[in-house]
């Protein structure tokens, strides 16, 4: 009996204390848990800026122009005349080039960039002593299609670049300090690269009239950045603040005249046979939308990337050179 | 506690007087069986895996076409031809080779259901989890019911609806039922989950961590999911459909093959001229149950009865356990004590089946919907036939929503009325039609989509030769229509050439009373054809302010718009 009423009384005691612990334990997870934030602020992010341009060689032409049959040939006497690859790209860098791959088009629709250019440019950078070349794009079709069917993956890939899909989860927040930019997911390629070429095409737009350069730097935002039209003028200059490219060549090989961005009839398309390269991005646009018959003048977003010190719109003032092949 | 009861632990369940199981050495038709059953089931997960588009970078192979025949397993289902044969009067393409496997089944039973069939092969998998020792409750569970006639119902209701021009039996056909849920359901699902702990990884801030999750992204994406998230309409159900299929096996193994499987019930009649089945020698059985332990079909295997050829799936597991080689699967097998050729159909239940196949028809269509009015959101595939032909195809099978690049095709819920249940409608707001992607054509294994090449797609001089829809604009959410703010997505993004989204400037007045020039949108609707980028891509994130209907889609001659301008040459 003894032994009994001890054995319940300590399994009294031990329940009690077990009830009790719990009791506490439930008590003490609600007050820490209380009001708790969820998560860290986001940290404070410091406005960055993506200034990858090279000091020119002293002599050579600010802007080139080439003229020829062959868009090879075109896009090397471009960069030739600029100076050569090795005066832009370093021995070890990761050089990014960033055509427009936008479109599940073929490259006759003049819609991506030309692939022949891309290559190019590709093999010239491993010639400049680089230690990788990316391209990558951020598209507005179903990017596999585009990178297919563009033609510019096939043509990169075979000149031993490393041809990058813009993957959901590789965006990284990034504080532009832009007027219209605030903060914006950027394609992380972009943020790591250590030299960045440019190679938009030349086509019509019915927002920005021409599509160039600076509207090529779309493709490096995530996020909902159809919302920039409502004030594309102000976001393009911001674009061009937060990203100053080593260079910028700009294809006109074939030009899309109507029904742009992504075109998709042959009769859209003019052959121009020409590229234009410049480590000003500003100038290489004022030129581009002399090719649709404008003048840089009418175009807030070149006026006010000029404004901002960004470039210059009189191109036609650059130590200037034209080579017809 | 009562001190009357007894304390002593619950009673080991033991009934059987061999309870271990003793296969017998070598190569057994049990082994083949279970060979065949692994090689089937990772095939079939294969190509449903395969039913995607990755991109290939190293060439540029065009025409993009699915790279494996994926639809193979569809085209071998007897009851997809049987349904559409009914319903069309034709055996399309590939539906063919289910010839295949009925003059098989003809001869030897349906060996289909416990050699080939994927959902078999999962619900023999799940139902083989015990907890335990056998014990009486597992024998009882595999004796012959009743209820499994249901199926024969079930069949003989889904066979009366294809004959009127309903083909529902994608809906419990074990194929189909299989690949929807798996494709639109439980590997977007997973693909969720794995892409969610890695998220967690990168939170980590353990940069040595970042790569190996890296690889791992790439190399599921590359193989197990597709590239991008996909989201499916309503798919939560159909994954806890096909959930609730597998658990059902804990209660009783195979139930669903059992009760309710029409392809099962079907392959069942058709074992009626089986050549090969079950003989007993009744006179060595010891009522051990063994047989009945380990029977996938119900299909009564032990001593003293008749074996039952309609429920049996060849999974030879009676003839492998048997103790005492009281039971042998042979050819011509001794009919007049050891064989029952034919399933027991009850005269009522055949004729509730018949009854509920005649009246799903007229029921399904006195809602206005097919007939009537059309239904907006029942946007179909480019390629589609015209709807009631389509509702005698279609065997919602999701392989044109699996392969969807843009995962713009969704299982529809009521979208397409009772009928067009998780048959397939474009949901524009998720995704939209390629302008020259034709893939979802290609692996529709009935026609209900016929195989269309891009130049067929694109017509000619930019008008589409196929139209799924039309765009309209809701100028009360429209920003330069109703905000006097520029915008110009939609005509930025929309494929045709020329333009089937037009801009008119106008000078409109802001809310501080400043005057403001935007371009506002008009729809031509002889050069739109439905693809839904505009409606995609619309910045109006909730509720997009251009949206797709289906009306003026070119496979209806009656759910049109305008009278053609003039003829295009």
């Amino acid at each position: 009996m003894a032994d009994e009423s001890s054995s319940s009384r300590r399994e009294f005691l031990l329940r009690t204390a077990k009830a009790g612990l719990a009791v506490a334990a439930s008590g003490a997870l609600g007050l820490f848990l209380h009001n708790r934030k969820p998560r860290q602020p986001r940290a404070a992010l410091t406005p960055t800026r993506r200034d990858l341009s090279v000091p020119t060689p002293a002599g050579t032409p600010e802007f080139v122009l080439v003229r020829g049959p062959s868009p090879r040939a075109i896009t090397q006497a471009a960069i030739r005349e600029l100076g050569g690859m090795q005066a832009f790209i370093s021995r070890q860098d990761i050089v990014l080039i960033k055509p427009n791959i936008a479109w599940d088009r073929v490259p006759q629709q003049a819609a991506n960039t030309n692939p022949e250019v891309i290559q190019t440019l590709v093999e010239m950078c491993y010639e400049a002593g680089a230690k990788e070349v990316r391209v990558t794009d951020v598209s507005c079709d179903e990017a596999r299609r585009c990178f297919q069917r563009s033609g510019i993956a096939a043509a990169a890939q075979a000149a031993g670049a490393r041809v990058i899909l813009p993957e959901e989860h590789r965006f990284r927040e990034v504080a532009l300090g832009g007027e219209v930019l605030d903060h914006w997911p950027v394609f992380v390629p972009f943020l790591e690269a250590d030299k960045i070429i440019n190679v938009p095409i030349a086509k019509q737009h019915s927002l920005t009239r021409v599509t160039l350069a600076l509207k090529n730097w779309y493709g490096i935002l995530g996020g909902q950045r159809h919302r920039l039209h409502q004030r594309i003028h102000e976001s393009l200059a911001d674009l061009a603040t937060f990203m100053k490219p080593t260079l910028t060549l700009l294809d006109a090989v074939r030009i899309l005249i109507r029904n742009g961005p992504q075109g998709g009839s042959l009769d859209d398309v003019r052959q121009l046979n020409l590229v234009a390269a410049s480590v000003d991005q500003v100038a290489v646009d004022a030129f581009g939308v002399t090719l649709f018959g404008y003048q840089p003048a009418d175009f807030r977003y070149l006026v006010l990337a000029e404004s901002r010190g960004l470039g210059t719109t009189r191109f036609e003032d650059l130590k200037l050179k034209q080579v017809n092949l | 506690m009562h001190p009357q009861t007894p304390t002593a632990p619950i009673e080991k369940k033991r009934a059987t007087t061999h309870t271990s199981r003793t296969t017998k050495p070598g190569l057994s038709l049990r082994r083949l069986r279970l060979f065949s059953q692994t090689v089937f089931l990772l095939l079939f997960l294969f190509l449903l895996v395969e039913t995607v588009y990755r991109g290939s970078f190293r060439a540029v192979p065009e025409p993009i076409r699915p790279t494996y025949p994926v639809k193979i397993f569809l085209e071998l289902d007897p009851l997809n031809a049987l349904a559409t044969v009914l319903s069309t009067h034709s055996l399309y393409r590939g539906l063919l080779w289910a010839v295949l496997i009925i003059m098989a089944t003809l001869l030897l039973g349906r060996f289909f259901c416990g050699w080939l069939c994927p959902l078999g092969t999962l619900n023999h998998l799940f139902g083989a989890i015990r907890r335990g020792e056998p014990s009486p409750k597992y024998i009882e569970r595999n004796r012959t019911r009743p209820w499994q006639s249901l199926k024969y119902y079930v069949l003989f209701g889904l066979l009366v609806a294809a004959a009127l021009g309903s083909v529902q039996i994608g809906l419990l056909d074990p194929i189909s039922l299989t690949l929807r849920s798996i494709a639109l359901a439980l590997l977007p699902a997973l693909r969720y989950l794995v892409f969610t702990l890695l998220d967690a990884v990168y939170a980590l801030r353990i940069p040595f961590l970042w790569l190996p999750a890296d690889y791992l992204a790439q190399g599921l994406r590359a193989t197990l999911f597709t590239p991008n998230p996909t989201y499916y309409h309503v798919g939560w159900l159909l994954g806890g459909i096909f959930l609730t299929i597998l658990l059902l096996n804990r209660l009783i193994p195979r139930l669903f093959c059992r009760a309710i499987c029409p392809l099962g019930a079907l392959l069942g009649l058709l074992a009626r001229f089986s050549l090969f089945g079950l003989e007993k020698y009744h006179e060595k059985c010891d009522d051990c149950n063994l047989c009945l332990l380990h029977c996938q079909g119900a299909a009564s295997p032990q001593g003293g009865v008749k074996w039952r050829a309609a429920e049996c799936t060849l999974c030879f597991n009676c003839q492998d356990v048997c103790p005492r080689d009281a039971l042998r699967f042979r050819f011509f097998p001794e009919l007049r004590t050891s064989v029952a050729l034919q399933p027991d159909l009850g005269r009522r239940g055949l004729l509730t089946g018949v009854f509920a196949g005649l009246a799903f028809l007229p029921l399904a269509r006195v809602s206005p919907g097919v007939e009537k009015t059309p239904h907006p959101q029942r946007i179909r595939p480019p390629g589609s036939v015209e709807e009631a032909e389509f509702l005698a195809r279609c065997l919602k099978c999701g392989t044109c929503m699996k392969i969807c690049p843009t995962n713009a095709l969704h299982p529809a819920w009521f979208e397409a009325g009772l009928e067009g249940l998780w048959s397939p409608v474009l949901i524009a707001r998720v995704g939209y039609c390629v302008d020259s992607c034709v893939l979802c054509t290609h692996v529709c294994p009935s026609g209900a989509i016929q195989p269309l090449t891009e130049e067929e797609k694109l017509g000619k001089a930019g008008k589409h030769a196929v139209k799924i829809g039309l765009a309209f604009i809701d100028r009360g959410r429209c920003l330069p229509w109703a905000m006097a703010t520029e915008c110009i997505v939609c005509e930025e993004h929309c494929p045709t050439s020329p333009k089937a989204i037009r801009l008119e400037d106008v000078v409109v007045t802001r809310p501080d009373g400043s005057k403001i020039k935007v371009r506002q949108p008009y729809v031509d609707a002889e050069r739109c054809w439905g693809c839904g980028i505009c409606e995609y891509k619309c910045p109006v994130r909730d509720r997009a302010a251009i949206y797709i209907t289906s009306v003026g889609e070119t496979r209806s001659p009656t759910n049109r718009l305008l009278l053609p301008e003039r003829k295009v040459n």
